[in-house]
């Protein structure tokens, strides 16, 4: 083994050359595959033309993907030292999209950035971890469950949570409470506050319902009603219960090897809602089959395990939790879209990470993978 | 510290601990989520693939959207103004004809189909998906459609149908208050409903115009949806659910349809509009605009022929005059001037100003029309016999910020709130607008110009009726709106805001008014109501669309009689009745037309009185010079019962 390939010691600083040698190469590369998943997708979602979407896709990939390396390269420690200055930046532009943010495409918001429009409750996600990370990096582990050093991280979480559920936007929130609580996990806070932070929510939640009709009902009956369809689409058959159902059909009728590529009915047909962006994992799984779906699944699946061993093998506590954290965050991004579009779960707006067209969630993505390859060239074991 | 904390590393004290326990715990939730996603994955795509691409193939849409009935809109007293029909249709299917253009000459042969019709239905067959039915036919009689349906089997792809069209009894009546419905375009994907899945269904119409444009989200109801199971031809094997939709709310609107109908006929021949409004609700009983459009030339889709005869008119007939039109209020603007400068304290009720013919302004003359002048006139005589020298005396001292500020209470500014489209604000400029709009300071003749209602004053007929409505009202200012009842409930009416105009001042300006149109020696005169219990106020305006050469100056004014349609004055006249106690308030304005009192104030006069006396006026009504003439008119049409007979048709 050469010396570039050998870990880092405390204080050392590494040359460009062994930088480039230790990124994780695996990792890499399955961003890569995914992405290019992804652009196949589009292609064929278009009617079998670069454009509308894949090109642009493509350009927007290869940019986030260059910044990806020049974050991979940057010391883990700069990271560290400047996460506080990203949190508050991003916790600034969520903010200002109440004040100069542009609804679209529902309850997301949007904040315009020169050509780049930017959901700052995405960049708020990375930024949220890399806090978290920072903080228990900093603070001695004994003191890790005591109740007072409990309320920085769960300010730091509740915050951007509070602006979010303003705007209003229900599933992020929730996304955001996931992944914070993921890396608080992950620092070691006593599991009988997780245990209390449930039952605490299912309390508040039952007391909300339980209020309905009362005196003092805590929210208007078409909250009441919101919810309802959100927690049972089929009250809506021409709304979200529509989509669904197509959405549905056409996964089941892709079968185990697929309809063939561009041969879906469902997504040729536009039965399908969305087929570009939330539902193109539908498009994957008609014209792929079980085969298909299930090896994007299993590319997913590589990326936790990676995710994982880059952590487990990370004795830099910071790092350690940021890769943690970042995973986790992906994780989630997948699971809820997948869980949404073969109907295990409720219909919210998340993208299907690294294969749906956007630009925000794809930047935002690519440099959360600059950061963990940044934590793995600068590990230390 | 409890023991599921992390765990320290005993071999190397010091060493920040690992998290892998933590983390492995976590790893493993992520993969019983991933087991749940490939365990659904495997149900869907394995155990159901069958049972799922049946329903790919054969069951394309198995939610099918059921069209709400849109609201249907009725006048004051109930009468059908836009109603659904029952529209016997014959639509297509590409993808089970097969040849299309064989099976259109097939289905030529049995129905008329006319080629404009034809080449619409194969444009859309072509840039339709191959399932989506296409209307080819619509509107057919009974007996056409069951020749379609007994030769069905001959005609593949074809299926003739039984949906709601939108029909307007009244016809062009109506056109320019209802506006349309029409299929959803292209064009609407930027409205702001765009999304509602209703447009998915082909064919769906939507209000694009008018009354139906701008109620639209009350009409139109929402959708609702019937899971249908079809075999692999398409045809309906059973319903598996049905999920009613709301059908839209039906809207009374505050139209009276005999003045409507009656206005329109009087004004017929000109390019004309006229407002009538109930004073104290502030209900538009009357919004016509001549000459109309049918609207039910739009629901079916308008041939390319007979949309250019509409374009190319030059009485415009696709424009609602009565809210869009832009024009000068000329001399009934001078009200608000009096009104302006008494609020000011600039002029007293009594005060007299000297005319003369003109009133001169550096090296420029400013000329009344009444080339000899009137002498002395005061406050009521001015408006009386309607004197420019007063007003333009009366401009200059209140200044034009002070009228304007006025007219806008009057309405005269920002157009008034109504439930239509293409409501046109007027202007009642400043100088600040001027600075902006013209980017030109003020001048001393800009004002003068404004004190006669010239200039850059412009109004529409809709709020002219609004400022004679808050002229003859007690003091508010009384809104304007269209709409009585919503879904059988009274549409909420707000209460009007105080004018804050003295009601001394109010007075003056009235008894100016009121000598206008009922007393000798009034411009209106001749067209009075001569009835003691429906004196009416009004007052006649004359205003100019062109500038006057220098050259026609030196000649002389022009007759209006010599000059090209389009380049002739415009007459307008407004008015409220009766005297005592005001019930309604009229504005009209005769495009072209020349004179106020000659072109337009018998017209309004007329509509007045049929608001006034709920029908056919009583003889006693009209001035005894005119009653032989009004009776040989009706001993003739009694004779030959035709309506448009009783006006005389008087365009130049």
């Amino acid at each position: 083994m050469s010396l570039a390939l050998r870990p880092a010691r405390k204080g050392e600083r590494l040359g460009l050359w062994a930088r480039v040698l230790r990124l994780n190469w695996a990792l890499l590369l399955l961003v890569a595959a995914i992405a290019a998943v992804g652009f196949l997708m589009l292609f064929s979602v278009a009617g079998g033309s670069l454009e509308p979407w894949a090109r642009p896709q493509m350009l927007r990939f290869a940019v986030g993907f260059a910044g990806l390396l020049i974050v991979a390269m940057i010391d883990i420690r700069f990271w560290k030292a400047v996460s506080p200055l990203v949190y508050a930046g991003a916790l600034a532009l969520v903010a200002a999209v109440e004040f100069v943010g542009v609804t679209g495409m529902g309850a997301q918001r949007w904040i315009a950035l020169g050509p780049i429009r930017l959901q700052p409750s995405e960049v708020m996600k990375v930024a949220l971890v890399l806090a978290l990370a920072a903080y228990y990096a900093w603070l001695p582990p004994e003191k890790v469950s005591r109740p007072f050093w409990l309320l920085p991280p769960l300010i730091l979480i509740l915050t951007p949570m509070a602006l979010v559920l303003m705007q209003p936007d229900l599933g992020t929130a929730i996304l955001l409470a996931a992944g914070g609580a993921g890396v608080m996990f992950l620092a070691g806070v006593s599991l009988w506050y997780f245990a209390a932070g449930a039952a605490g929510a299912a309390g508040l939640v039952s007391l909300v319902f339980a209020s309905r009709g009362t005196e003092w009902q805590l929210l208007k009956d078409y909250q009441f009603r919101r919810i309802e369809t959100f927690l049972d689409p089929s009250q809506d058959p021409l709304g979200a219960g529509y989509h669904i159902t197509q959405s549905t059909i056409a996964l089941g009728s892709g079968g185990f090897s697929g309809r063939g590529f561009m041969e879906g009915t469902q997504s040729r047909l536009n039965f399908l809602p969305e087929k570009h962006t939330d539902f193109i994992f539908t498009t994957l799984a008609e014209e792929f089959g079980f085969i298909g779906a299930g090896s994007l699944l299993a590319l997913y699946a590589l990326v936790l395990v990676f995710g994982f061993a880059s952590m487990a093998s990370n004795r830099d506590r910071f790092g350690s939790l940021l890769t943690g954290g970042l995973t986790l965050t992906f994780f989630l991004y997948f699971a809820v879209n997948v869980g949404m579009v073969v109907g295990l779960m409720p219909v919210v707006g998340v993208p299907l990470p690294l294969v749906s067209y956007g630009g925000s969630a794809m930047l935002v993505l690519l440099f959360a993978f600059g950061l963990i390859q940044s934590a793995h060239i600068h590990r230390r074991s | 510290m409890s023991r599921f904390s992390f765990r320290k590393d005993a071999s190397r004290p010091g060493a920040p601990p690992r998290i892998s326990r933590r983390g492995a715990l976590l790893l493993g939730a992520q993969a019983a989520v991933m087991g749940a996603l490939f365990w659904r994955l495997k149900a869907l795509q394995i155990d159901s693939a069958d049972e799922y691409l049946l329903m790919a193939e054969e069951n394309r849409i198995n939610v099918r959207l059921l069209p709400p009935a849109r609201g249907e809109i009725f006048d004051r007293k109930g009468r059908p103004l836009a109603l659904n029909r029952q529209n016997y249709r014959v639509v297509l299917v590409r993808e089970q004809a097969g040849d299309v253009e064989a099976v259109l000459d097939e289905l030529a042969r049995l129905i008329d189909i006319p080629p404009h019709q034809r080449s619409r239905a194969l444009r859309e067959i072509r840039s339709k998906s191959a399932f989506v039915p296409v209307t080819v036919a619509e509107n057919l009689d009974w007996e056409t459609f069951a020749r379609v349906n007994a030769n069905a089997p001959a005609l593949p792809g074809v299926t003739p149908e039984v949906g709601l069209s939108r029909h307007y009894p009244e016809g062009e009546k109506l056109g320019h208050v209802l506006g349309y419905v029409a299929r959803f375009a292209e064009i609407d994907k930027d409205r702001e409903d765009a999304d509602d899945p209703l447009f998915q269904i082909p064919d769906f119409h939507i209000g694009k115009n008018g009354v139906e444009r701008a109620l639209e989200p009350v009409l139109r109801g929402s959708a609702g949806a019937s899971r249908i199971e079809v075999n692999a031809v398409g045809r309906v094997i059973r319903e598996i659910d049905r999920k009613p939709g709301a059908p839209g709310a039906d809207i009374g609107l505050t139209i009276d349809l005999d003045l409507q109908r009656y206005a329109l006929r009087r004004m017929e021949g000109e390019s004309a509009a006229t407002v009538v409004m109930e004073i104290e609700s502030g209900d538009i009983l009357a919004l016509a605009s001549t000459p109309g459009f049918d609207p039910n030339k739009f629901v079916t889709g308008i041939s390319q022929a007979e949309w250019t005869t509409l374009l190319e008119d030059e009485y415009r007939p696709l424009a609602n005059k009565a809210v869009s039109g832009q024009y000068p209020p000329g001399s009934t603007f001078k009200m608000i001037v009096a009104l302006a400068a008494l609020e000011a304290g600039v002029a007293g009720p009594g005060e007299t100003v000297f005319c003369n013919g003109g009133y001169k302004l550096g090296d420029r003359i400013f000329h009344c029309w009444k080339r000899g002048g009137h002498g002395h006139v005061n406050l009521k005589e001015s408006i009386k016999s309607s004197c420019d020298v007063y007003f333009y005396e009366m401009a200059r001292r209140v200044g034009v910020d002070r009228v304007s500020e006025m007219a806008v209470r009057f309405g005269l500014g920002p157009a008034p709130a109504l439930e239509m489209t293409a409501v046109r604000d007027g202007i009642a400029p400043t100088r600040a607008w001027k600075l902006a709009r013209h980017g030109e300071s003020w001048q001393l003749g800009d004002t003068l110009n404004v004190g006669i209602g010239q200039g850059y004053v412009l109004s529409s007929p809709l709020q002219l009726a609004v400022m004679t409505a808050r002229l003859g009202g007690d003091g508010r200012m009384v809104a304007p709106r269209l709409v009585r009842t919503v879904g059988g409930r009274p549409a909420p009416a707000p209460e009007p805001a105080p004018l804050g105009v003295s009601a001394a001042h109010l007075r003056l300006v009235r008894e100016g008014m009121f000598a206008v149109s009922s007393e000798p020696g009034g411009t209106a005169w001749r067209s009075r109501i001569a009835d003691e219990a429906m004196l009416m106020a009004g007052k006649t305006g004359t205003s100019q669309v062109r500038r006057i050469t220098m050259a026609e100056r030196a000649r002389g004014v022009t007759r209006n009689e010599d000059l090209p349609w389009n380049r002739r004055d415009h007459a307008l006249f407004v008015a409220f009745a009766p005297w005592e106690q005001p019930r309604y308030a009229i504005a009209t304005v005769v495009e072209h037309g020349g004179g106020g009192s000659r072109a337009a104030a018998p017209i309004a006069r007329d509509i007045m009185m049929r608001a006034l006396y709920g029908g056919e006026p009583p003889l006693r009504a009209y001035p005894p010079e005119e009653r032989r003439e009004i009776e040989e008119r009706r001993e003739q049409e009694r004779l030959t019962p035709d309506d448009a007979a009783e006006t005389p048709r008087n365009r130049a």
